[in-house]
């Protein structure tokens, strides 16, 4: 019996990574903006919608994991397999475009967090191309997953960061679980932006690929479902924690808009030094680590989907489309940044609506993917999980088409 | 290229005219059937009305860019279709593996040459497209003319996989029969490409090509193959195929695979394997995996103390299937004990009756088998060592480690 447990703990840890991974991601320099402005304009009532929101991302994250560990097959893989060549090309390049806006989105979170430093971003931005270029062409699949893993735990930064501000714990208790209606439209519009943010296209992607090269079978697939569950449960551990520094410094004080996540990090200021240089460490790390994987993923899904050699076990020779895409992304994102007049809001904005038209299709793929006989067998989803997957899907995807009419408006009214 | 081809992309959706020129539908799909001729076209699924029709290569008159003209027009209805390889079916977006380029690749489009026989023309395959030309061709198949496509991509370069190197994965095995899908080409390729290649599919096309191929090709390429895709492989194998290919492995390899996998199915496969070979893999897997005895191996050539150069030459002979990578003799004496190491090349620079005795290396150095794996490594590292004899706990011969073994043992570092 011990060794029987002890048997299936190590298997755990021997396929801990993508699930992690791909949920920390999650939480780039977006999300955090996302949640920061959550918890500062509307304090403590927008905790009640991660419990909703991870449930949602399990469902999803779970579908994809298991098909990477049944069909051996990356995500694109399959949906070229089933859906033919044209239908994989569209997706693949909406997929890039919102991937290239994000990829921008994070370099521009790096350099934000590193101006509270005072270091330019003609210094910073650069040097972290470069690192992120280095990072994933120099490396192999073990020491980038575990330079990673190791990103993951630097996350723990906001729970330090949201325990020093000292806010409300019993509100924020009470509210983690009362769930709260306002006809408000900006309250409305954060919610939706929150789940909007924290399910996004690539992810699908990365995470069954990160499982396929990982070597995952179907024979451990009990133990990587585990490990996937408890990913996204972290991301929202830390999502709240973000929404709780910026409720109890911000929101306390005086609710109100901000302008970024830098601008949340500055509200964090008058209740301590650490916690403000937790706050942006955060930051730099979580954008620096999404800037890494989007482009690495991005590459990845394209290369695969489309029949070229990837992966970065690979040398640049072997793989040479796969390389210049990364390096384009990431080069192309960086150099966005450091032009003087950037309308970043705008480029954010832009890639939500790309997002918002593409999870939709991807979802439904999925479903369809996932409950195919001949590809999945006895893996594929029973009776009652396609119910919850279903009303899953086309809960997400009312959200989404909201959040797409909502993020027009606002670019309209620019 | 003549103006004798036609990709698949130009082939679906061309109009099939009968004899009196009336557009009967158009082409849906076309099929090879592979006991019959593996590279001619043996019909064109047409859809016509409700159904598919079927067209015989001998009842078409002409093929080109206009159309499909028949010259007879008694057609079936298509059904039962489990003996043909269909182009879009099993071909189009599947991978296959390239057997000249030794890799993975994903089918974009397919290239047919257009040949006369008996007067009239079929489509041999010729080509397998990948890479961007073909992307191309599919993106705007049906947009713009295929003429125009014909002519705009040639600014792109093309690349293609010739259909006698391409070799297609089918798991399910009676249909691997109905196909005549073998997997000769594989068997030849170098064991460590093969374990690239199939590193690469999906766990199903692994088992596929493990079944499919010689157990001595298996074995050899499944040494080669990262553990966690070699225990799945052996998983899913039956017992008795898993048991075949691990009798052909080194026993030190075998014992290796064996200890990862759960202790009932190593049983098993035991059970199945042949007495001799089984009572070796199984004594090495007594050993501690970070032990000398864990990374041994059992197939050496050793001979009594007092044997000269002649009887060496006439051991090697008997033991042909060791030469590639042998590079030392051992000498024991009666009791089996360590008594000499000959490098393989002092051989022929000596006389046939020299005692090999003098030709023993200076300084003899062996391990006991509970010595730990990272003293083990020192020691090759620190006296440059190509082979380390490893004794039993009484001081008997029990394997050999040789500078593979040590380079596998860093490389998972």
């Amino acid at each position: 019996m011990l060794k029987r447990l002890r048997y299936h703990i190590l298997i755990f840890f021997s396929v801990i990574g993508p699930g992690f991974i791909t949920a920390m991601v999650d939480n780039d320099a977006g999300g955090i903006y996302t949640y920061s402005q959550a918890g500062a304009k509307y304090g403590y009532l927008p905790l009640w919608t991660l419990i909703p929101i991870t449930i949602l991302l399990v469902v999803t994250q779970e579908m994809c994991s298991r098909m990477g560990a049944v069909t051996g097959k990356g995500l694109s893989d399959l949906i070229r397999e089933e859906f033919g060549l044209r239908t994989t090309f569209l997706i693949l390049a909406a997929l890039v475009v919102t991937n290239f806006a994000n990829v921008v989105a994070n370099f521009a979170g790096v350099a934000s967090s590193l101006e509270l430093f005072h270091v330019s971003r003609y210094i910073s931005v650069p040097i972290a191309a470069i690192v992120v270029w280095l990072l994933v062409v120099k490396g192999t699949y073990q020491s980038v997953e575990r330079v990673f893993l190791f990103a993951c735990v630097i996350f723990i930064c906001y729970i330090i960061s949201g325990v020093l501000v000292k806010p409300d714990w019993k509100e924020a208790a009470i509210y983690s679980v009362r769930p709260v209606l306002m006809l408000d439209p900006g309250y409305i519009t954060m919610i939706i932006g929150m789940v909007g943010t924290s399910i996004a296209p690539w992810m699908q992607f990365y995470l069954q690929a990160a499982v396929v090269e990982k070597g995952i079978s179907a024979k451990e697939y009990a133990e990587s479902r585990i490990e996937v569950i408890v990913g996204c449960i972290a991301m929202s551990v830390i999502a709240f924690f973000i929404i709780v520094a910026c409720a109890g410094a911000i929101w306390s004080v005086a609710p109100r808009d901000i302008e970024d996540a830098t601008d949340a990090a500055l509200g964090l200021r008058p209740f301590g030094h650490y916690a403000y240089l937790l706050f942006c460490a955060g930051l730099l790390n979580a954008s620096l680590f999404a800037a890494c994987i989007q482009p690495l993923s991005t590459a990845y899904t394209v290369c695969e989907g489309l029949g070229f050699e990837s992966g970065v076990n690979r040398r640049f020779g072997e793989a040479p489309i796969f390389y210049w895409l990364f390096t384009l992304l990431v080069g192309l994102g960086a150099a966005l940044v450091l032009l003087p007049q950037l309308p970043l809001v705008k480029v954010i904005l832009f890639s939500q609506v790309i997002n918002g038209v593409l999870l939709p299709f991807i979802l439904i793929f999925m479903i369809l993917l996932v409950n195919k006989e001949g590809i999945m067998k006895e893996w594929r989803n029973s009776r009652t999980y396609n119910l919850v997957a279903w009303i899953s899907v086309v809960i997400l995807i009312g959200l989404t088409l909201a959040l797409v009419g909502v993020t027009l408006r606002d670019l309209a009214a620019r | 290229m003549p103006e004798n081809y036609m990709f698949l992309t130009e082939l679906l959706g061309l109009k099939v005219y009968d004899l009196k020129r009336r557009r009967i539908g158009r082409v849906r799909d076309a099929a090879l059937v592979p006991l019959v001729d593996p590279v001619r076209v043996d019909r064109f699924l047409v859809g016509g009305g409700w159904a598919w029709l079927t067209v015989r290569h001998d009842q078409v008159a002409s093929i080109s860019l206009d159309g499909i003209y028949l010259r007879d027009e008694n057609l079936t209805p298509h059904h039962g279709d489990e003996y043909m390889l269909r182009m879009v079916r099993d071909l189009l977006d599947q991978q296959v593996i390239d057997a000249q380029g030794r890799k993975v690749v994903r089918v974009t489009d397919i290239t047919f040459e257009i040949r006369q026989e008996n007067g009239h023309d079929v489509l041999w395959v010729s080509d397998v497209d990948i890479g961007v030309r073909s992307i191309f061709r599919r993106l705007f198949q049906g947009v713009l003319p295929p003429r125009w496509i014909r002519k705009a991509q040639v600014i792109i370069p093309p690349s293609s996989i010739r259909w006698e190197f391409c070799n297609i994965v089918e798991p399910d095995p009676q249909r691997r029969l109905r196909l005549n899908i073998t997997h000769q080409a594989l068997e030849n390729l170098h064991p460590a490409d093969l374990a690239d290649i199939v590193e690469e599919l999906s766990p199903e096309d692994r088992e596929a090509i493990f079944e499919t191929i010689a157990s001595d090709a298996a074995a050899d390429a499944l040494s080669e193959v990262e553990p966690e895709i070699q225990t799945s492989i052996l998983e899913s194998l039956e017992t008795e195929k898993a048991a075949d290919i691990v009798e052909e492995m080194a026993p030190d390899e075998a014992a290796d695979v064996l200890a990862e996998l759960e202790d009932e199915k190593s049983a098993e496969i035991l059970d199945e394997m042949e007495t001799e070979t089984k009572t070796e893999v199984s004594e090495l897997l007594e050993y501690d995996e970070d032990t000398a005895g864990g990374m041994m191996n059992t197939e050496y050539v050793s001979l009594h103390a007092n044997a000269k150069v002649n009887d060496a030459v006439a051991a090697l002979k008997g033991h042909e299937e060791l030469l590639e990578s042998l590079n030392t003799l051992l000498l024991v004496d009666a009791d089996e004990r360590l008594a000499g190491a000959v490098p393989v090349a002092r051989l022929f620079v000596a006389g046939g009756d020299t005692p090999l005795k003098e030709l023993s290396v200076e300084r003899l150095l062996s391990v006991r088998v509970d010595e730990k794996q990272a003293r083990v490594t020192e020691l090759f590292d620190k006296y440059n060592l190509l082979t380390l004899p490893v004794l039993d706990e009484e001081g008997k011969l029990a394997g050999v480690i040789t500078a593979d073994d040590i380079i596998s043992v860093l490389r998972q570092k």
